[in-house]
């Protein structure tokens, strides 16, 4: 009988072992507010320096005066454009690669290289890709200083990501499940189109939304392949940028107003903080309910 | 049961390696037609190898390796041009239960769709026979559009068989089809079994022993990927099959 109760009773050592038990939970939960405290720290500091600008007239008018009063309409709207666009460009690319790369390739050098190809490009800083993209679409492609050119630039940046998302989303499809399908006939194709895609929306999705924010954030791209200091366009036009046009982009503005502009209004950069950081924000917010919404329809 | 009708599936000297590790070294061994042969043999001795090499899916492993022939009906099946027909010809059933993400009626709809049926009252009827051959329609025929994947396991693997038999298959080759599910859903099947071997052809390979002796008229014994023996199933489990090891396995001795 008190050899039964023994074994329950608490020693020096299990009363060590608690105290470091709540060290090491108390450890790991500081940490973990530490990454939500600067996000907080820097999302309020920034509405409340921007706080008396912020407007609805502040997103439709374009900017006056030497960039010093006025809103931020040509810079939103090129951004829209620039992001939409590299996307387009980027998503088809990326997700049927990935599809090749996952559900076709074989491991074999090529595929290797490929695959080596892909990482070592999502390390590229964009600066680089800036350059390449001066090199390779405005200057040798002919497309000039453009929406096109800083687009194709952007996608080349976003892609690996795209690839690598896409790539991971693929494989969380249970290898069981191809197998089962090549086993009643049916085709490699067959068997990507009717259950492994299906199944790896949500992952894709997220993915490519993902890279909508990083579009948006982007500077050193854009600044010599397509986007501008200043252009006037007609306001409350949707399609005021063609093509080949170049563009205002929020980034850019961000850039030019706090460094290259004397005697802007202070709470101006602010407000155009606000406006990138809560688009960014909200694309994420719009990602996760994308995953969250697919997830609990996943269907094994 | 024994038949003596023309082979329909003939292996001669087959092997296969994957990289450097040999699967199956010459095998030799013939599948009557509307026979049931069971395949017996511990882990690793090539028994899924062998039946991938029937329908050919080991093309998609990387790295294996195959040498020898494999007939189907006469036919060299690595001569095949359409290795799809091949496949809807050989109905196949893995170790683990898999119910595609699909409703219980596009699981089983799926391959005869994939093939290019596309009238709808045909496929309801094939989806219903089917399912009637896996003793699984009067558990799901109210809810023919719920997911396969949230059946139970015994009930996701009849489903399986269900699919199994969806493309009208001549030989059903089933991979030791009752390791993830209870003895009565094992039974049931096996009555399924007992059923359609009037009309297809069967390849049971099983770890259960005394499954093959209930089932098959001939049994082939693997071990490490070579064919120990192959006779008839009262010979392979008397007490002198013509290999001193078959005894050994059969009745527990090792393996």
């Amino acid at each position: 009988m008190n050899d039964h109760h023994a074994v329950f009773q608490a020693t020096p050592l299990t009363r060590r072992k608690q105290c470091s038990e709540v060290i090491a939970m108390v450890v790991f939960l500081l940490m973990t507010s530490l990454i939500v405290l600067p996000l907080l720290l820097i999302v309020g500091y920034l509405v409340y320096q921007a706080w008396p600008i912020l407007s609805l007239d502040f997103l439709l008018t374009s900017p006056k005066h030497g960039m010093r009063a006025g809103g931020i309409w040509s810079p939103l709207l090129g951004t829209v454009y620039l992001v939409v666009l590299s996307l387009v460009i980027a998503t088809p690319i990326g997700v049927l690669a990935a599809v090749f790369l996952n559900e076709y390739a074989r491991d074999n050098w090529f595929t290797r290289i490929v695959n080596l190809a892909v990482i070592n490009l999502a390390g590229v800083p964009s600066i680089v890709h800036a350059l390449f993209g001066l090199g390779a679409f405005v200057l040798f492609a002919g497309l000039g200083k453009s929406i096109l050119a800083a687009s194709l630039t952007l996608a080349i940046m976003t892609l690996p990501v795209i690839i690598a998302s896409t790539n991971e989303a693929l494989a969380a499809v249970p290898m069981a499940f191809r197998e089962a399908c090549w086993n009643v006939g049916a085709t490699r194709w067959q068997t990507i189109r009717h259950i492994v895609l299906p199944n790896s929306m949500s992952g894709i999705l997220t993915g490519v939304i993902l890279q909508v924010s990083r579009a948006a954030g982007e500077t050193a791209p854009i600044m010599f392949t397509g986007a501008v200091f200043f252009k006037a366009i007609r306001e409350g036009h949707l399609f005021a940028y063609g093509l080949f046009d170049q563009c205002m982009a929020l980034s850019m503005h961000l850039f030019t107003i706090s460094t290259q502009v004397p005697d802007v209004p202070k709470a101006l950069p602010y407000g155009i903080a606000v406006v990138l950081l809560s688009t960014v924000l909200a694309v994420n917010a719009l990602a996760i309910i994308v995953r969250v919404y697919l997830r609990s329809r996943k269907k094994w | 049961m024994v038949t003596s009708a023309p082979p329909i599936v003939e292996v001669a000297e087959l092997h296969v390696r994957y990289g450097r590790c040999a699967a199956l070294k010459g095998i030799t061994l013939d599948v009557r037609r509307n026979e049931i042969l069971g395949i017996i043999g511990p882990a690793q001795s090539g028994k899924t190898t062998l039946l991938k090499t029937i329908n050919r899916t080991i093309d998609d492993v990387p790295g294996a390796v195959v040498t020898g022939t494999v007939k189907v009906e006469g036919k060299d099946v690595r001569q095949v041009e359409d290795v799809f027909a091949l496949r809807r010809k050989i109905g196949m059933v893995a170790p683990l239960p898999v119910g595609l993400p699909l409703s219980i009626f596009d699981n089983v709809a799926f391959a005869p769709r994939m093939a290019g049926v596309r009238n709808r009252r045909e496929l309801a009827e094939r989806v219903e026979r089917c399912l009637r051959q896996a003793a699984l329609w009067d558990e799901v025929k109210d809810r023919l559009d719920s997911l396969g994947t949230k059946l139970s396991g015994g009930q996701q693997q009849r489903l399986t068989i269900a699919r199994a038999l969806s493309h009208d298959p001549e030989i059903l080759c089933l991979d030791e089809f009752s390791i993830a599910i209870d003895p009565v859903t094992t039974m049931r099947i096996e009555d399924v079994l007992k059923e359609l071997r009037t009309r297809i052809t069967i390849i049971l390979v099983t770890n259960l022993i005394q499954q093959a002796r209930r089932l098959a008229g001939r049994t082939a014994f693997l071990l490490n990927g070579e064919l120990v023996e192959l006779g008839r199933t009262e010979v392979i489990f008397s007490d002198n099959p013509a290999n001193r090891k078959t005894y050994e396995y059969v009745n527990g001795i090792f393996g």
